[in-house]
């Protein structure tokens, strides 16, 4: 068990963001907008074909370009330490492993001589024909490595079970590739002088990216500095360095000092941040006449990048959502010429959501059960994968809370029964998942200063979650003082280490260091005043507990759905979500999260596709006016609620995370309700209106 | 090919030589150090780099600077001069509208330049009867604010704090928007 916070006064509480006056105002600096004295600025060239190589680059017209300094190409580049992550390594090869490839970069004085002279570097391809098409029969599909955790997971005999089974359900689900795009694009700014290397960038972790760019350059992380104080969003495409990163700091290294802004353009960002693969989910559920699970296999098959391979997790979810002696999960890869697939809000748990959850509605409708009974039913009391109890599984409290919250009850049992006008009208439901995950190694330092207060500082970065104001309401209590008297700093390598702000786990891990870092303050230099100057650095402790039980948030997501029978049109009026995600330490903070992460799902549901144009080699939709996202008019009511969780194991603060868990299920409690509206089963995301036409 | 041209921003008057290719929002935020306004796609496609450019709401980025001479322009922070502008940056704070904030200033612009087009009794797609004084309920919110997207997804915080505000702007019917 591990220390606990002693009091819980700011923690619970819900101040307003610490950082929300700088930023209504427009004053907080995002990465690009950082003072720097006489920048440069750099435009990336790409690749026009989708596998080969180049043959040659002709730069003299664009080096003509007034203002233009220098297009750093594969034969000028400086080199860079090869051989341990191909994404970065950039200019060091001619090949080109996917369109959109970083292969060159102008440095120009204003922007506008960069994207120009870009645009007048003729480029001479050995072409290759290029393979982008995922398909599920693909006889090159590969069993990847390790998927987080292994690959492939057997207990039993699931296609016994399954031909025994007196109920049903084998259906093959898709989900769409999609793309981060928060609305801050990728940028760096570079400076090298001679101390080193100094960026400012958008990401989720400072560390991370500084251990990166220091492997890619064989720098000593000690010569580099990353700062990040506030970050345009991120949800998993900032988590990870990705190839602009390097091309921003070779591209200062060549201007000898003057520093050099990338800011990649909302195009570039599809094919150079990360994006999650598409997934096919073949999915089977037997289960007795009572509705019982006797047999699970969830079978995926998904894409990684031929420069990098990335194993998106989507069966892990379901190794813990429902117990049954029979079970299987599979994940199998194609290796494409395509960019590298990367972290999206809650990777894995996410698309490996959608398909068994619609699969358990229709499991409910074979067995002749209202979904959420079914789903009762299947409650392990321990959980199914590892044997081991659970720190705290609530996902029945939010079962029944919600569905007294929605007005499940109400709900015909058939589907297609309710009319009004144009409007079909129905309801649906699924349960969403996501690990606690803790990451080692994060520290903080508490100083008493002259002004009286407590001063924080964690390497830590708050790209939207809250972190600035969070950890401060973790310290006040861990420390025993009001939150006034806590000053909070994050987003600077020159900071204690932190892990990065991903996986939901930022406020485990960095929150845990803080109370570590507090106790051991007050242990050194007592409870009342210590005086200016003293200062005290922790790292979290291991918890023992994450080895005794399995640790996992959970929620229910109910939808109201209605779809026109004249033209498909899907609307989504209602969205409630009830989750158990351990303690909440800003309410108010929290509630966005949780209805971001629910407006987020709605958007993978309706709307979002990166569209593969296969003779190309490229997502043609690459823009925010063709990749739809989902705007303010489609969210006519969103309402998430908590239930009041007390998990002594988790961490200190017993919190869980809940930077994901809000998008994970929402795209399936969407395709439900649109099934009970319409008696439509749609089994691909997004779930469009002409699914409905020939209904 | 360049040009002269004076911009005042948040009533400071500046002047500057500016590339003809050169986009307002790029004067703003590469020339004049003003970075207020965002950038998330220079395409007209997502709202952040939205002002009040002569009283109106306008996307920057599709605004070429030298096509402005002698413009006045209101970022979010300038907005914070009058009290409308403070009125809604503190109900953004209060109903949390945003988490990273990107979004934001070109979300209170937008606001700022939608509630003087409500005053002036301009009907949006979803105003039942377009002779009527329009009354910004949710749906119209919405559907106005839907130029500006949030990809933190703080929607309904946003709308609740527009609410507020267009609540306590009752004043303003009967009001006008600046021509342009
Ligand atoms: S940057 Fe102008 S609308 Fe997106
Ligand atoms: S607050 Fe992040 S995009 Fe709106």
């Amino acid at each position: 068990m591990t220390r606990s916070i002693e009091r819980v006064a700011a923690v619970g509480t819900a101040p307003e963001r610490v950082d929300g006056r700088a930023k209504v105002a427009g004053k907080a600096p995002y990465a690009y907008e950082h003072p720097v004295e006489r920048p440069a600025y750099a435009h990336p060239i790409q690749a026009t074909i989708a596998a080969g190589r180049v043959r040659g680059i002709d730069t003299a017209r664009a080096l003509a370009v007034d203002g233009v300094h220098t297009v750093l190409t594969p034969d000028n580049a400086p080199p860079l330490r090869r051989g341990q992550d191909a994404e970065l390594e950039i200019l060091q090869a001619p090949d080109v492993a996917f369109r959109g490839q970083i292969i060159g970069c102008v440095v120009a004085d204003t922007p506008e001589a960069a994207r120009h002279a870009a645009d007048l570097v003729a480029v001479d391809y050995e072409r290759r024909d290029h393979d982008v098409t995922l398909a599920s029969d693909r006889p090159d599909l590969y069993r990847p490595g390790e998927v987080s955790h292994e690959a492939d997971t057997e207990d039993g005999d699931v296609d016994a079970a399954l031909a025994g089974a007196a109920a049903r359900v084998e259906a093959e689900y898709r989900t769409a590739r999609n793309h981060n795009n928060p609305l801050e694009p990728h940028t760096t700014v570079a400076v090298w002088d001679a101390d080193g290397l100094t960026l400012y960038d958008s990401t989720q972790g400072v560390h991370s990216l500084r251990s990166a760019v220091a492997e890619v350059f064989d720098l000593d992380e000690s010569r580099i500095r990353v700062l990040a104080p506030y970050v345009g969003g991120g949800f998993g495409s900032k988590g990870t360095a990705h190839a602009h990163v390097v091309l921003a700091a070779l591209a200062a290294k060549r201007m000898s000092g003057r520093p050099v802004k990338l800011a990649l353009t909302r195009q570039q960002t599809f094919t150079l941040a990360g994006y999650r693969t598409p997934t096919v989910q073949r999915v089977a559920l037997g289960a007795d006449t009572d509705g019982r699970i006797d047999a699970l296999a969830v079978d995926v098959v998904e894409q990684t990048s031929r420069v990098k391979a990335f194993a998106e997790q989507t069966a892990l979810p379901s190794r813990t959502m429902y117990a049954a002696p029979h079970r299987r999960t599979t994940h199998r890869m194609a290796a494409l010429d395509v960019p590298v697939t990367s972290w999206m809000r809650a990777p894995g748990v996410c698309p490996g959501m959608f398909g068994p959850e619609v699969a358990m509605d229709e499991l409910a409708e074979r067995c002749g059960l209202d979904p959420i009974e079914l789903r009762l039913r299947n409650e392990p009391d321990r959980d199914p994968e590892t044997g081991k109890p659970y720190s705290t599984r609530n996902l029945a409290e939010c079962l029944r809370g919600g569905a007294r919250r929605f007005g499940w009850d109400a709900r015909p049992a058939a589907p297609r029964q309710t009319r009004q006008g144009e409007w079909w009208i129905g309801t649906g439901v699924a349960s969403s998942t996501y690990p606690v995950h803790h990451a080692p190694g994060s520290a903080a330092r508490i100083e008493r200063r002259a002004d009286g207060r407590y001063h924080v500082g964690v390497g830590a970065v708050d790209i939207g979650t809250g972190a600035w104001t969070v950890l401060g309401q973790i310290a006040a209590d861990a420390l025993g003082v009001d939150r006034e008297d806590v000053v909070v700093t994050v987003g600077d390598t020159a900071l204690p280490f932190a892990s990065v702000a991903g996986g939901s786990s930022g406020t485990t891990n960095w929150g845990s260091a803080i109370v570590a870092a507090a106790h051991g303050f007050r242990a050194r230099f007592g409870d009342d005043d210590p005086p200016a100057g003293s200062e005290h650095t922790e790292s979290a402790p291991e918890n023992p507990d994450t080895e005794r039980f399995a640790m996992h948030a959970f929620g229910a997501q109910f939808a109201e759905v209605h779809v026109s029978a004249d033209t498909g049109e899907i609307r989504v009026p209602r969205l409630l979500g009830v989750f158990a995600a351990g303690r909440i330490v800003n309410p108010r903070l929290a509630r966005s999260q949780f209805l971001g992460g629910m407006t987020m799902g709605l958007s993978m549901a309706l709307h979002e596709e990166g569209v593969m144009d296969e003779r190309l080699g490229m997502v043609v939709n690459h823009d925010l006016a063709e990749y739809h996202v989902a705007t303010n008019a489609d969210v006519p009511s969103v309402e998430a609620e908590w239930i009041d969780e007390h998990d002594p194991h988790v961490n200190p603060m017993g919190t869980k995370g809940i930077g994901e868990i809000g998008i994970v299920g929402t795209a399936a409690a969407v395709a439900n309700a649109a099934y009970h509206a319409t008696g439509v089963r749609v089994r691909e995301l997004p779930v469009t209106a002409d699914r409905f036409l020939t209904a | 090919m360049e040009a002269d041209i004076t911009i005042t921003v948040d009533g400071e008057q500046h002047r500057l030589v500016t590339d003809t290719r050169t986009t307002l929002l790029d004067a703003l935020r590469d020339r004049l150090g003003v970075f207020s306004p965002k950038k998330g796609c220079d395409h007209g496609q997502c709202g952040t780099c939205t002002v009040l450019l002569d009283g109106r709401r306008a996307t920057t980025c599709l605004a070429l600077a030298v096509a402005h001479d002698g413009a006045h322009v209101t970022t979010s922070a300038g907005l914070a001069a009058d009290e409308r502008g403070q009125a809604l940056h503190q109900a953004f704070l209060d109903h949390d509208g945003f988490q990273c904030g990107y979004c934001t200033p070109g979300q209170i612009c937008s606001a700022a330049g939608m509630l003087d087009e409500a005053g002036a009794g301009w009907a949006s797609a979803v105003t039942e009867d377009v002779r009527a004084e329009p009354e910004l309920d949710e749906a119209e919110i919405r559907e106005r604010m839907s130029g500006n997207l949030c990809r933190c997804g703080a929607y309904a915080g946003i709308v609740e704090a527009v609410r507020e505000v267009a609540e306590h702007d009752g004043s303003r019917a009967g009001g006008e928007v600046a021509n342009r």
